[in-house]
């Protein structure tokens, strides 16, 4: 299904920003925003209509932590990692949030539900530690919150 | 609407000025902290109540003030009741300041938050809290997508000054009397980076905003471009027209969706009210700012790493020279400063370079913006000016240590700063004091530790930070790095010999002396003042470190 509206998406982002030096970052954040990563057919249909090597196209997504080449999880989970927010807790976070899910970090549980990582720094820090779950950012998580804000993902998706 | 002219942007001010002294208003903080803090909740409880009740009040969602730990804040102006901040505000509490306040007039004991009065009034260091705003002057004043609001408080003022009145080296020679340095953390003076490329030679020229805000554990230029996006696209349109370019960009990070969505706002009303695009306010300075989007990687804040990633490649820095006033963007003559030097440019403009050089030390003049943040009881955004010492920021400011632990280091500059211990805090902060205690300015990221924090647990954090965020070009930063970490990690574990330290101290030099750029140049910084300052950490679980 997802292959049917790729052509024209994709086309509409070529189109905005071929002519403009350098936009090869922008056009990949355009398909990641749209699709929640690069599919590798859209990076395909990106060399051809954009007229670079697929080779330059993996080399900027390869470099760039933020760009993913493998679907998220339904639910997204992110730890931020920032100094505040190591010192406040952050580790203790990241590492109950496995333990709940029995993934690593940069992983998605096998149901497809949850992708949890870590990030870098959301700036947020003065109420750190943060968690940002689905683009929500969530202020001063404590350990026991991470039950509660599993559950809630839970019965988001049941209430679908 | 009218053609933007000089007049024009008066006419706006001045009926912005008269709308603002009429209206009572509730102010709300949205920017990413205080909505993840839930202040969405509070806006819409609010506009809510206001509409039923159809009280003559107006709902505005402002910017970051900078009182982190409070969030969500509200702020309350009506006719005939003191203006009141309040702190740490829910939907319950909202709705009882709506009541008590706003319908009765009365401000709610108890609740409002002491001594910010003067927050955002430059010229008037606030009583009990030192504070200076220039950066910050607006954030937490305005609301962030309307034009109109900053225009009333001076927005684009010092732009029309340098079309005006002071021509392209006028406005070079204002900003050398103000002895503005970079706030990206090298200190550099700004003036001359403008004139170099202000003198080199051909017509092709870009000005660059570094918004890449990597350092974990600040935000200083997040908060500006949340809550005052028009300060910062005012300084670039004044370093474009003192140095000549007609294109500029905004780097921005990825991470920050909230200050993109507000800068690209911002862009699109000004070109529409003529302050951005063809013939700006009637003049022929021709100038257009585009926005770009970083994609997290921390050497991308490196100008050389930058520019190859808005050139649409992997960010990886090259050797300088040539600087980016040679051979920058597409080889082109470049200039890029941070976020907060360009904040600081209207006001110098419209108030003079003498007027800004009054604040801070002899050589390091104005004002800094702090995140401060990490075990201390009110963490947020502080600006202070240059020469306030780090404990009347930690502790006067920002109240010290929470809980009854004790203070036992500030930490500046990120992964490339170093450790200050409590003994140092009485140090005035400026780039070279810093720079004397083995740590650095940095871009503003200041980190309180308690006496629970172990410094060898530091260190590791920053050299593991710095491991990963190696782009990998050169080899001391990309096998240096890695070698440092397992040191680290061996000494922590309890397994390391004395004799690692040597080698651990003898693989920061060459770290320091061989890296290609700043990230592997400044790396071994955590250890080395990790070192210097808590070498009995390190000895404590050294087996037969001599005594």
């Amino acid at each position: 299904m997802a292959d049917a509206v790729m052509v024209p998406d994709i086309s509409r982002t070529v189109q905005k920003w071929r002519s403009k030096p350098g936009s090869l970052i922008m056009a990949l954040h355009e398909i990641q925003n749209r699709y929640g990563y690069v599919p590798r057919n859209v990076s395909l249909q990106l060399a051809q209509l954009m007229n670079v090597p697929l080779a330059r196209i993996y080399e900027v997504i390869t470099f760039y932590n933020y760009f993913r080449l493998e679907p998220p999880g339904k639910h997204n989970l992110s730890v931020c990692m920032g100094t505040a927010c190591y010192l406040k807790g952050a580790p203790a976070l990241l590492d109950t949030l496995k333990n709940e899910l029995h993934v690593e970090e940069g992983e998605t549980t096998p149901d497809g539900e949850f992708h949890l990582e870590s990030v870098r720094c959301v700036g947020c820090c003065g109420l750190a530690p943060v968690v940002v779950a689905n683009g929500e950012t969530l202020a001063k998580v404590g350990v026991n919150a991470i039950g509660g804000l599993l559950a809630r993902c839970r019965n988001e998706q049941k209430e679908d | 609407m009218a053609k933007m002219t000089f007049e024009e942007l008066d006419r706006v001010r001045e009926e912005q000025r008269e709308r603002t002294a009429k209206t009572s208003w509730i102010r709300i903080g949205t920017s990413t902290c205080g909505v993840a803090a839930g202040a969405e909740a509070v806006v819409r409880a609010v506009s809510d109540e206001v509409r039923r009740r159809d009280l003559p009040v107006e709902v505005q969602r402002v910017g970051c003030l900078g009182l982190c730990y409070a969030e969500p804040l509200m702020e309350v102006n009506v006719a005939g009741a003191p203006r009141t901040l309040y702190g740490e505000v829910g939907v319950e509490t909202a709705l009882r300041i709506v009541e008590e306040h706003v319908v009765n007039g009365r401000p709610v004991a108890g609740l409002a938050m002491p001594g910010v009065e003067s927050l955002g009034v430059p010229d008037v260091p606030s009583n009990g809290t030192k504070q200076v705003r220039i950066v910050l002057r607006n954030c937490g004043m305005l609301d962030p997508t309307k034009i109109e609001d900053a225009i009333g408080r001076d927005a684009y003022q010092g732009l029309k000054r340098a079309l005006s009145e002071l021509g392209p080296e006028g406005v070079i020679a204002e900003m050398k009397a103000s002895g503005l340095r970079g706030r990206g953390g090298a200190g550099y003076p700004t003036w001359l980076k403008w004139k170099f490329l202000r003198e080199a030679p051909g017509t092709e020229k870009y000005m660059i905003c570094n918004a890449d805000e990597g350092d974990p554990g600040a935000y200083m230029d997040r908060g500006v471009l949340e809550g005052d996006p028009h300060a910062v696209i005012e300084g670039m349109l004044i370093a474009c027209f003192a140095t000549g370019c007609s294109t500029g960009y905004f780097y921005i990070r990825a991470e920050y969706p909230l200050a993109i969505d507000r800068i690209e706002g911002a862009l699109r009303q000004a070109r529409r009210m003529g302050l951005l695009g063809k013939n700006i306010m009637g003049t022929d300075f021709c100038c257009d700012l585009e926005v770009r989007l970083g994609a997290g990687a921390f050497v991308c804040g490196e100008e050389t790493a930058l520019m190859h990633s808005i050139e649409g490649r992997r960010g990886t820095p090259r050797p300088r020279p040539p600087f980016p006033a040679q051979h920058g963007l597409w080889g082109k003559p470049t200039n890029i400063n941070n976020v907060e030097t360009f904040a600081n440019i209207g006001p110098i403009m419209a108030r003079g370079g003498a007027w800004f050089g009054g604040y801070g030390t002899e050589t390091s003049r104005g004002t800094k913006v702090f995140a401060v943040t990490g075990k201390v009881r009110h963490s947020g955004l502080v600006e202070i000016p240059m020469g306030t010492t780090l404990r009347e920021v930690v502790v006067d400011i920002c109240g010290g240590v929470a809980g009854n632990h004790r203070i036992k280091a500030v930490q500046t500059g990120g992964p490339s700063g170093g450790v200050i211990p409590a003994p140092l805090l009485d140090t005035p902060i400026s780039y070279e004091t810093l720079q004397a205690l083995g740590s650095i300015m940095g871009s503003g990221g200041m980190i309180v530790m308690d006496e629970t924090d172990s410094m060898i647990d530091i260190a590791l954090f920053y050299t593991g930070f710095c491991v990963e965020e190696s782009c990998g070009k050169c080899a001391p930063c990309r096998l240096g790095g890695k070698q440092m970490h397992l040191l680290l990690e061996k000494i922590r574990s309890g397994k390391a010999s004395w004799s690692d330290i040597g080698t651990m101290r003898r693989l920061c030099t060459t770290m320091q002396k061989a890296s290609l750029c700043g990230l592997g140049q400044t790396a071994p910084n955590p250890v080395l003042s990790t070192l210097r300052y808590f070498e009995d950490e390190y000895r404590a679980v050294i087996v037969g470190a001599p005594a």
